[in-house]
């Protein structure tokens, strides 16, 4: 048995998985950190948190540190709203199938 | 569609990348293991060579001159704590540099000032207390608030420096109520409790 319920499609990429959690437990990160954390090129990061924006489940926030832009990212409470029932939901499914 | 396996492995995911963003994952155990060392060496150095024991002396009287022993054990302590640290950071770094990692991220910035706070505010406490003669007090301070930035820091890194911290603060408390016996209690706290540190972290994780 698949569940459908409570999990969402945009988690259904490992990528944009890792970078909700890693917002889940960092209040900002800026695009290095997440490129590092999950070991992958710009332009695929860039694409997958394109994603998450359009979903609004992330937002960004710019600012300078002196000259340099610097560009940083936050969940916002839609995306954590949407993250905590995609986690209930994939907790219920496994526990769910350990009865079998 | 995916399978069971799948959101098991996601799931194993998501728990990795929630351990590896928010801790700070670069402390080895040589790090505790050198600081013990080097803690020993200071207090044995402080004992003999400054002969330097509180010995119940509580409180001294007046202005404390330049050239004094507590000068002297002060300028100890402080090359202890520098030479300890900086080995710290050094081992952090060759971890940091064989796992190809960055070692100023984020992390490193929350585990510094966790620690930092503590340790500052119980600097500039010590000093006071020093400036009032009141040197019984110095070397249990400096466990009781050391104890407390390790154990700030500990929730951003390894739970075992949180319990270290613990073991430092319940030493320096011990330590205010048996003033004549805080250089041996000091040499338990920074020496032996590091050594101890160290080997268990080096046996869990390193070996």
């Amino acid at each position: 048995m698949i569940p459908t319920e409570g999990l969402h499609k945009a988690f259904e990429s490992r990528v944009r998985l890792g970078i909700m959690s890693a917002l889940a437990v960092n209040e900002m990160l800026d695009f290095n950190s997440l490129k590092e954390y999950l070991d992958i090129t710009d332009g695929n990061l860039a694409s997958h948190i394109k994603a998450l924006e359009k979903e609004q489940f992330i937002g960004v926030e710019k600012s300078f540190i002196g000259k340099k832009p610097n560009t940083r990212y936050f969940m916002t409470s839609a995306g954590k709203k949407a993250f905590k029932s995609h986690l209930d939901a994939l907790e219920k499914f496994l526990e769910s199938n350990r009865k079998y | 569609m995916k399978e069971e396996k799948d959101y098991i492995r996601d799931i194993t995911e998501i728990r990795s990348m929630m351990e590896r963003s928010s801790k700070f994952r670069l402390l080895s155990g040589w790090a505790g293991i050198t600081a013990g060392l080097l803690a020993l060496l200071g207090a044995f150095f402080a004992y003999y060579v400054l002969d330097f024991n509180p010995g119940g002396e509580l409180q001294i009287s007046g202005i404390i001159p330049l050239n004094s022993q507590v000068v002297k054990v002060l300028l100890l302590a402080t090359i202890v704590l520098v030479s300890a640290f900086s080995t710290a950071l050094y081992f952090s770094y060759r971890k940091a540099t064989e796992r190809g990692e960055k070692i100023w991220t984020p992390i490193t910035r929350r585990l510094l000032t966790s620690m930092f706070i503590p340790m500052v505010t119980g600097g500039v406490l010590i000093f006071a207390l020093l400036l009032n003669g009141l040197i019984g007090l110095a070397a249990p301070m400096t466990l009781v608030f050391y104890g407390l930035g390790l154990f700030a820091a500990g929730s951003h890194t390894l739970a075992e420096v949180r319990f270290l911290g613990l073991v430092e603060i319940v030493l320096g408390l011990a330590a205010i109520f048996m003033v004549e016996y805080s250089l041996y209690i000091w040499a338990a706290g920074f020496g032996l409790a590091h050594i101890i540190y160290g080997i268990y972290i080096y046996i869990k994780y390193e070996k």
